[in-house]
C-alpha cells in the first residue's frame, strides 16, 4: 500500500488480520454455518418432540420459537449499528449536513438526506455508511456485513460523524474493515427486517447496485 | 489574475471551523496554514483530502496544492 494510504487507526489494532475480500467470503461462510448450528438442533427437537409424544407439543414449540428468535436477534444486532445514535446537535447539524452533501454526489446525498444512510460503492462492495456503523452488501447482493464503528468523538453533529467514517472510508477501505468491529454477516433480507422502516431503501438500493 | 482560496477546516461540535485559508501565490498565508495544521494534528486530529467520489488521502502535511484539507477525528471499532 502506497504511503499515505493506509488508515493511521490501524496501529491501534496491530494484531488484527487486514479484512479483503478472501476474509469477507470466510466470515460470511462461518456466520452462515453459524447459523445452521443453533437453529437446526431447536428444528429437529422440536419437531422429534411432537413425533414421539405429541402431548409435548408446547415444549416443541418452545423450541421452534427459539429457532425464530436467535437468528432474529443476531440479525437485529447487525442492524442496529446503524440506527441513529448520540446527541442530535440539532444546532449544528444544519452546517454538518452542509459539508458531508459536499462530499456525496447528488444521488448519494438525497439517498442519506432521506435514508440517514451515504451510500459508498468501494472495492469490498456497496458500503452505507451511519453515525455509528456501516452495512456493507457484498457483490452479487446476497450478503451484507454488518460493523460497529464510530468516531472517537462523539458529541459531533450526526452528519459529522457520518462524514468522519465516510473518509476513513475513502483512505483505505480495507483498513476502514479492520478497524471496525464485525458484528454480523447474514442475508439482505434478515437486515432489511430489523433496519428502521426510513433506512431501508438505502439497502435497496445498495443491494441493487452490488448485483 | 484570481486565486482561489484553499481552506483547512476542521470537523467540531459546530459543524465545521474553517481554521485557514491560503492561495498558492500567497506564502505567508499558506506558511500560517501549515502552523495551524500542525497544531490540530497535535491535538490529535488527522488530516485528509477529499479527492473526488470515492477517494480520499491521509497527509501528514499540508499540501499547499490542495483546495480542501479536512481534520477529523480518529474512528475506532464501537
Amino acid at each position: 500500500m502506497a504511503a499515505g494510504q493506509a488508515l493511521p487507526e490501524l496501529a491501534s489494532v496491530p494484531w488484527r488480520e487486514r479484512t479483503d475480500a478472501a476474509w469477507l467470503k470466510r466470515w460470511g461462510r462461518i456466520w452462515h454455518a453459524w447459523t445452521v448450528v443453533y437453529t437446526v438442533p431447536f428444528l429437529a427437537a422440536g419437531a422429534a418432540m411432537v413425533l414421539i409424544e405429541p402431548l409435548a407439543a408446547p415444549v416443541a414449540i418452545a423450541a421452534l420459537a427459539h429457532a425464530w428468535i436467535i437468528p432474529e436477534l443476531y440479525a437485529f444486532r447487525g442492524a442496529s449499528v446503524v440506527r441513529p445514535k448520540g446527541p442530535r446537535n440539532e444546532t449544528a447539524e444544519p452546517v454538518a449536513q452542509g459539508l458531508l452533501g459536499d462530499l456525496l454526489g447528488h444521488e448519494e446525498r438525497e439517498l442519506q438526506r432521506r435514508t440517514g444512510l451515504a451510500l459508498e460503492p468501494g472495492g469490498l462492495g456497496v458500503w452505507l455508511v451511519g453515525e455509528a456503523g456501516a452495512l456493507l452488501v457484498t457483490p452479487g447482493g446476497r450478503r451484507v456485513h454488518c460493523y460497529c464503528v464510530r468516531t472517537t468523538e462523539p458529541e459531533l453533529p450526526p452528519s459529522d460523524r457520518v462524514a468522519h467514517l465516510l473518509l476513513a472510508l475513502r483512505v483505505d477501505e480495507e483498513g476502514f474493515a479492520t478497524v471496525a468491529n464485525h458484528a454480523f454477516a447474514g442475508a439482505p433480507w434478515r437486515v432489511r427486517r430489523r433496519l428502521p422502516h426510513g433506512m431501508r431503501p438505502a439497502l435497496d438500493e445498495a443491494k441493487r447496485k452490488a448485483r | 489574475m484570481l486565486f482561489l482560496m484553499a481552506r483547512l477546516i476542521r470537523m467540531d461540535g459546530t459543524g465545521h471551523t474553517t481554521v485557514a485559508e491560503w492561495s498558492a501565490a500567497d506564502d505567508a498565508a499558506f506558511e500560517q496554514a501549515v502552523a495551524e495544521f500542525r497544531s490540530q494534528l497535535e491535538l490529535g486530529y488527522i488530516g485528509t483530502v477529499p479527492e473526488g467520489p470515492g477517494k480520499a488521502t491521509h497527509v501528514r502535511e499540508l499540501p499547499r496544492e490542495a483546495d480542501l484539507v479536512i481534520m477529523r477525528r480518529p474512528i475506532a471499532g464501537g
